[in-house]
């Protein structure tokens, strides 16, 4: 069965092939048939640009034009109130299928992701910390961290190839683990299963420490949290973050901002982003609540109105 | 001879190689028939009880129907089947005395190599008798017997026939009654008082010809405090028309001994697989099944335990894999006979690519066998919508004063999981392999480590090409 590349339904049933062709062109291509030329790489690195990325989940729209870029070192805070289309556009970004690109380009580095699977944007760098992490029985951490560290850094590994060494492998895992406050035990357990809500979200946290990912969206990562992991993960968020990363913050907390400033706050209201602004922004969205933007923004208050209407 | 492998169907099976069978010393005719019964007698020089057990069984068996539950046996043709081969002239001692091509067989499933390594018994079937079996010297000096069943008759006839029969007449069910009418090969063993073998004793089932039948017959009695882990495997060649293989395993667990059975089978697909296994275990012993079952076309197989004594327990760990044109109707029966006994099922199966996998289980809990504990729990987990998965319990309970536990789950493979994973930068064919490993892991963590290398081998193997 063949399915379109351009739906994000896409999964698995082709392969898209990146091909380095020379330094600053790469090719895509569809299984092992002809290359089509996209794109020339752009010269400018380290760059995460969204351009009027449409979204549907279900044949809805939730996402109607959204622009943003990120570059290393930056951190952004995105907020917005429920339904406005956060977390769809965190998903959207890293490939979930149930989320289709309807219109509009996400580039990394001059390299459409939408083309790729999930799999593909996380060897390139890309990484969401999820705000609901799944449970896998009898899957341990160790291993599933071997297994994704060793695809993450060796992008062009296929599945049955060899594993990154395990010496070097768990002498880095004890090290992570020891600066996120995690026990050793930690390793040995079973992916989130009877994980508590502080120890999925650290579980997240160590796996962006593991993967050091171009670009971080974490979304909701506080929330949930009592203060003690809050300030764990705030901190751990704050070590990771540096100038070879891109950081996106979807929170509604202050907590989380507090350790980590952001340099850009975005607001999103009905699937777009309708002001960007700095750290004091954020300050005040949490402090005041959305309704001065709202009154700044009618056309899109009307609609996020709608929306709510539509969805009761 | 030379081993000619088929092209033809064999796919992902490993083992689907197969020899000549030109050289063989003895080969019945195609058949079931009391002059049949009464050949296999005589070729292996049999008292007369044993005949007159064989020729009483073959009654049995043309007055059972066959079962109307389970799988499909519409098209099993008992006359178009071979009862008895015999590839070798006798069992040896040593690999190099075992004929060319059997012992490369053997080499081709890594037998020889795995016996050097980590076991200290090993006998090798291969169609009706063994054709190779060893021992540690120091556990025969010890009193352990280890040999093939033809041979405990034999060489053991009092110890043989006090127990042989007893846990599982031949009037049980319509393939016991088979079995005791054709049986040939399988292991005895006897371990005695307080002796526990450290590694596993092994043997290694295989059927070579088409139209084969294969009904070995075992016989395990470890006696008062002793404890045994025994091992079979079992694999055979691929072919068009269909083999039988239809075993009885009897087990004597005496007071406070324990015996583990473990079973990784992976036949190949045109196998159907109809066995009977009992243990009976005496008070504060442990009877241990941990079954494994891949391959044939159609396995039916409920490993039992009667709890005879207070303190007895009985578990039963099963996996189940149905793949394509596959149908593992596997389960586990506890019987609770005397107060305090326990009892714990865990049964997990996964279906892909149209396969059926169903769980049959019965818990039963005789008249005053109070303060009895029973836990099961059995998982499935299907991998694509035209596979199938079906669970049947059924408990008995005449008592009231006991505890029962049924957890039933089916699951699918979670598109959040393969989510989940995928974002982690693993292919979906790897992150599917992961969940299902992860999901027979608690099973796979109770074989010795040899073992559970061997499942998860088998495991991938299944699981290649189901994405695409």
């Amino acid at each position: 069965m063949l399915r379109c590349h351009k739906q994000s339904k896409c999964r698995i049933a082709v392969r898209c092939l990146t091909v380095e062709v020379s330094s600053g062109q790469v090719v895509f291509g569809v299984g092992r048939r002809r290359p089509v030329w996209v794109s020339r790489v752009q010269r400018i690195t380290n760059i995460l640009k969204i351009e009027e990325l449409h979204v549907a989940v279900d044949g809805k729209p939730i996402l109607k034009g959204v622009n943003l870029q990120i570059q290393h070192g930056e951190i952004h805070a995105l907020m917005g109130p429920n339904g406005s289309g956060k977390s769809t556009l965190a998903y959207a970004l890293v490939g979930h299928p149930k989320y289709e690109v309807t219109s509009g380009s996400v580039e990394i580095d001059g390299t459409n992701i939408l083309e790729l699977d999930a799999n593909e944007r996380a060897r390139i760098g890309l990484f969401l910390a999820f705000q609901y992490p799944v449970t896998i029985p009898g899957v341990k951490v160790a291993d599933f961290l071997r297994h994704a560290i060793s695809n993450v850094r060796n992008p062009k590994r296929k599945e049955g190839e060899s594993l990154i060494p395990m010496r070097e492998f768990r002498k880095e895992l004890r090290a992570r683990m020891d600066e996120l406050g995690l026990e050793a035990v930690f390793a040995h357990r079973y992916l989130n299963d009877g994980f508590s809500g502080g120890e999925k979200k650290r579980m997240e946290i160590l796996q962006l420490a593991m993967l050091k990912p171009k670009f971080a969206i974490l979304d909701e990562t506080d929330r949930g949290l009592d203060s003690d992991a809050l300030r764990v993960v705030s901190e751990g968020i704050n070590q990771l973050a540096g100038p070879d990363m891109g950081v996106l913050i979807i929170t509604h907390h202050k907590r989380l901002l507090e350790f980590n400033k952001p340099q850009f706050t975005h607001v999103m209201l009905a699937g777009r982003v309708v002001e960007t602004g700095d750290t004091e922004l954020a300050y005040e969205l949490h402090a005041h609540g959305y309704s001065a933007v709202r009154e700044r923004h009618p056309d899109a208050a009307a609609e996020e109105e709608e929306q709510v209407v539509a969805s009761v | 001879m030379k081993t000619t492998e088929q092209e033809i169907g064999v796919g992902d099976y490993r083992f689907g190689f197969r020899d000549s069978t030109d050289n063989y010393t003895f080969k019945s005719r195609k058949g079931l028939d009391e002059e049949i019964v009464s050949q296999i007698s005589e070729m292996k020089n049999e008292p007369e009880w044993m005949r007159d057990f064989r020729l009483d069984a073959l009654e049995s068996f043309f007055q059972k129907p066959l079962p109307t539950w389970g799988g499909d046996l519409s098209h099993m043709d008992f006359q178009d089947i071979y009862y008895y081969m015999k590839a070798s002239e006798q069992q040896e001692t040593s690999w190099d005395d075992v004929p060319d091509d059997i012992r490369k067989t053997y080499d081709r499933l890594g037998i020889p190599e795995a016996e050097k390594k980590y076991l200290v018994g090993v006998k090798a079937q291969y169609e009706s008798e063994v054709v190779y079996g060893s021992l540690q010297e120091d556990l025969g000096k010890q009193g352990v017997i280890f040999t093939d069943t033809d041979s405990g008759l034999r060489e053991h006839p009092d110890l043989f026939r006090e127990y042989f029969g007893t846990i599982i007449p031949a009037s049980d069910n319509k393939f016991a009654a088979l079995n005791s009418a054709v049986w040939s090969g399988g292991s005895f063993i006897y371990v005695p008082p307080d002796v526990h073998i450290e590694f596993p004793l092994q043997a290694y089932v295989r059927i070579n010809s088409e139209n084969m039948g294969q009904f070995e017959r075992t016989l395990i009695i470890v006696d008062e405090g002793a404890s045994v882990h025994y091992v079979e495997g079992c694999t055979a060649p691929v072919y068009t028309s269909e083999s039988l293989h239809s075993a009885v395993v009897e087990i004597v667990v005496k007071k406070g001994a324990r015996c583990r059975y473990t079973t990784i089978q992976n036949w190949a697909n045109n196998i159907y697989n109809l066995v009977t296994k009992r243990a009976v275990a005496y008070g504060d012993s442990l009877m241990e099944w941990v079954d494994g079952n891949l391959g044939s076309r159609l396995t039916m197989k409920y490993p039992a335990v009667y709890l005879m004594e207070p303190g007895a327990r009985g578990e039963t760990l099963s996996i189940a894999f149905a793949n394509t044109g596959q149908h593992q109707d596997v389960g586990a029966k506890m019987v609770h006979c005397s107060p305090y006994t326990f009892s714990r099922i865990i049964s997990k199966s996964i279906s892909k690519g149209g396969g059926r996998a169903s769980y049959r289980g019965l818990v039963k809990v005789n008249n005053d066998a109070k303060h009895c504990k029973s836990n099961v729990v059995c998982d499935a987990l299907i991998l694509d919508s035209q596979s199938r998965s079906d669970t049947y319990p059924h408990i008995e309970v005449a008592e009231d004063d006991v505890t029962m536990e049924h957890e039933a789950s089916v699951s699918k493979i979670a598109e959040e999981q393969l989510f989940y994973l995928m974002s982690r930068g693993m292919s979906e064919a790897e992150a599917s392999l992961m969940i299902v490993t992860g999901f027979i892991e608690p099973l796979v963590k109770e074989l010795p480590m040899e073992y559970a290398v061997e499942m998860n081998r088998l495991i991938e193997l299944q699981m290649e090409g189901s994405v695409g």
